[in-house]
C-alpha cells in the first residue's frame, strides 16, 4: 500500500495510508492533515496545497506543466526547487513519498 | 414512522453541512473548541464538496469518493457527530418559558427528532432559483445545486443531444461547457444583456462570449423565455421564445442563481436583508446565533471598503473564511476577516481566476496577450486596485490577490503593458502621516 509521509513546519510526521489514484493533496485534507488546505478542491486554482518534496524523489514525480509552475509563484511561503502543488501528485502503487509542508499556506 | 425523541444536549448545533458548516466545525477544533459538536445535514449524503458537481464531476473526471470533505474516522476522532437527512423545521430558543440570554435552545427536525444544543449555528446555504414559466415542472426541466441533481443529470447523459442552459451564470457556463464537452449540442440563453453579468466586467464577460461561440456553443442574450414545450408525454421538448420561436431541447438546465435558504432565521426573529443580517463577527441580531456562508450578509470585509457596506458572498473562499471568523467568535476571540476573497470558475479550456470585489470599481485595465490565450482585466476604485479577473493567467492572480493582502497597490498606467510581470510593478501604499 502506497505511503505519504507528511511532515509539518515544526518537524512532526503523521504517515498516511494512502489509495492509488488518489491526489497527495487528497489524502491529506481527507484525514485531515494539517498544513494542506486545498481550497479550491483540487481543481489547480488556489495554491493552497503546496508541499516540498524530498530532494532526492522530485525525480521520481512526473514533471509539472505550466500552470502549476506559475500558480506556484503565488504560494504563501516562496516556492524553492523542491515546490510542488500536493493535488497535482497522483499516489502510484508503490508510493512512499516524504513531503514537508510550509508554515501557512494562505 | 419513527418515534420522536430528543437527542442529549450538544455544545454546538451546526445546522448544514456543506462547505460553511464543515469548515466551522474543523475550526473550532482547531481553536480549542473543546465542546461536543453535531453538524446536521439535510442531504443523504456525507458532506461533500460542490463545485465540481458541474465540471469535473458532470465530465466524470473524478467520482462521487472525491468529493467527500474528511473520512469518517477524522468526524469521530475529532469528536464531531455528524448526521445525515436531517431537516430542521424550527429552532427555539430559550425553552420553556426561561428568558435564556445564552443562545441555548432546541431544534426540532421533520421527522420531529429534537436536537438540543448550547448555541447554534446556521451554515444553510442556498437553493437553487426556480424559474416561474409554463411548464416548468416538464420532466427534463432540471436544476443543478446538489450531488442528488448531478447525479440525476449524469442518469439522464445517454438520453438526450440538444440541451439548453438557462442563465448565463457561472454554474449555467460551467455546466454548458461541460455538456458541450460530452458532445451535446448546447444553447445557453441569457435574460441580461451579457454573460455572468452579476459577477464580472464588461470586458470579461465579452471574453467569454465570443470563446464560447467560438467552441460552438449557441449563445442568444436578451432572451425572452415564455415556456416550456412538451413533447406530448410529460417530457420537456424545448423552450419557447417570445418571437414565438422555439429551441429545441430534450434537456433544459436552469441556472438562473440562488435564493438564501432565510426561512429558519425569519421564524428564529432575526433581521434579514437579502441573507441573514450578521456583524463582523458572524453573529445575527440575537447576538449568539451564528451565521456562516452563503445565506450570510455581512460588512464588506475587504481593507478600505467604505463603512456599513454590506455584502453577501457566495463562494467556496467566503464559506471557509467566514466559517474561521465564526469559530474564533465562538471561542471569545474577536478576529478580523482574513485573507482577500478569490473565486474559480473552469469553463472548458478557460480557467478564471477572480480576486478581491468588483464592488465600487470606476474603472478597468484589460490585458489580453492573445498569442498565448492570457486575459485579465484589473478593476480600480479611485488609483487603488481593489479587484482582477484573470483568465489563464495565474501569474496576474496571484500578484493582485497578493498586493491586496498587502495592502499594496498596482499603478493602471503601468499595468496596461502585458510584457510586464504585474509583481514587478507592485508598490506599496504610501503612509499617510
Amino acid at each position: 500500500m502506497p505511503v505519504i509521509h507528511y511532515t509539518d513546519h515544526d518537524g512532526k510526521t503523521v504517515d498516511i495510508n494512502a489509495k492509488t489514484g488518489d491526489s497527495v493533496m487528497e489524502t491529506a485534507v481527507r484525514n485531515g492533515v494539517d498544513g494542506i488546505v486545498a481550497e479550491c478542491g483540487g481543481s489547480l486554482s488556489c495554491a493552497t496545497c503546496h508541499v516540498f518534496v524530498r530532494e532526492d524523489q522530485l525525480g521520481e514525480l512526473p514533471e509539472m506543466e505550466e500552470m502549476e509552475d506559475e500558480m506556484l509563484y503565488g504560494t504563501s511561503v516562496d516556492r524553492e526547487e523542491n515546490s510542488r502543488l500536493s493535488c497535482q501528485i497522483k499516489v502510484t502503487e508503490d508510493m512512499d513519498l516524504y513531503v514537508t509542508t510550509p508554515e501557512t499556506q494562505t | 414512522m419513527s418515534t420522536p425523541r430528543t437527542r442529549s444536549e450538544t455544545g454546538l448545533l451546526i445546522i448544514g453541512a456543506s462547505q460553511a458548516g464543515v469548515q466551522l466545525a474543523i475550526s473550532l477544533r482547531g481553536t480549542g473548541f473543546g465542546e461536543h459538536i453535531t453538524l446536521l445535514g439535510e442531504e443523504n449524503h456525507r458532506p461533500y464538496q460542490r463545485p465540481a458537481l458541474s465540471k469535473e464531476f458532470l465530465q466524470d473526471k473524478v467520482d462521487k469518493e472525491n468529493l467527500i470533505f474528511r473520512s469518517q474516522e477524522y468526524w469521530d476522532e475529532h469528536n464531531i457527530e455528524l448526521v445525515k437527512g436531517a431537516r430542521i423545521q424550527e429552532v427555539r430558543k430559550g425553552t420553556d418559558g426561561e428568558n435564556r440570554q445564552d443562545g441555548s435552545g432546541v431544534a426540532v427536525a421533520s421527522d420531529g427528532t429534537e436536537y438540543p444544543f448550547r448555541r447554534v449555528a446556521l451554515a444553510v446555504g442556498a437553493r437553487a432559483r426556480k424559474i416561474e414559466i409554463p411548464g416548468a415542472d416538464l420532466d427534463g426541466v432540471v436544476y443543478l445545486r446538489s450531488a442528488d441533481d448531478a447525479l440525476a443529470l449524469k442518469a439522464r447523459l445517454g438520453d438526450f443531444q440538444d440541451a439548453v442552459v438557462i442563465g448565463g451564470g457561472f454554474i449555467g457556463l460551467e455546466a454548458a461547457c461541460s455538456l458541450h464537452g460530452l458532445g451535446k449540442n448546447v444553447t445557453v440563453l441569457e435574460y441580461g444583456p451579457r454573460l455572468v453579468g452579476r459577477a464580472v466586467g464588461e470586458e470579461t464577460s465579452e471574453y467569454f462570449l465570443q470563446s464560447h461561440r467560438k467552441r460552438g456553443i449557441d449563445i442568444q442574450l436578451d432572451s425572452r423565455m415564455t415556456g416550456f414545450v412538451d413533447n406530448g408525454n410529460g417530457k420537456v421538448a424545448g423552450v419557447q421564445l417570445e418571437d414565438g420561436s422555439v429551441v429545441k431541447a430534450q434537456l433544459v438546465l436552469i441556472g438562473i442563481g440562488v435564493v438564501p435558504n432565510t426561512e429558519l432565521a425569519e421564524q428564529m426573529g432575526l433581521e434579514i436583508d437579502n441573507g441573514v443580517v450578521v456583524d463582523k463577527h458572524a453573529l445575527a441580531s440575537d447576538g449568539t446565533t451564528i451565521v456562516v456562508g452563503d445565506v450570510a450578509n455581512m460588512p464588506n470585509p475587504l481593507p478600505g471598503a467604505p463603512e456599513g457596506e454590506r455584502i453577501r458572498l457566495e463562494s467556496v473562499n467566503n464559506a471557509i473564511e467566514h466559517a474561521k471568523i465564526a469559530a474564533y467568535s465562538l471561542t471569545g476571540r474577536q478576529e478580523e476577516y482574513a485573507g482577500i476573497p478569490w473565486f474559480w470558475s473552469n469553463q472548458a479550456d478557460l480557467k478564471l481566476q477572480i480576486a478581491g470585489l468588483t464592488l465600487g470599481y470606476d474603472s478597468t485595465v484589460v490585458r489580453h496577450d492573445t498569442e498565448k490565450g492570457k486575459f485579465s482585466v484589473l478593476y480600480y476604485r479611485g488609483e487603488q486596485i481593489i479587484a482582477a479577473d484573470c483568465v489563464n493567467t495565474p501569474l496576474d492572480f496571484m500578484a493582485v490577490r497578493t498586493a491586496l493582502g498587502k495592502n499594496q497597490n498596482i499603478p493602471a498606467d503601468l499595468a496596461a503593458d502585458v510584457s510586464v510581470s504585474l509583481k514587478s510593478i507592485t508598490v506599496d501604499l504610501e503612509v499617510t502621516a
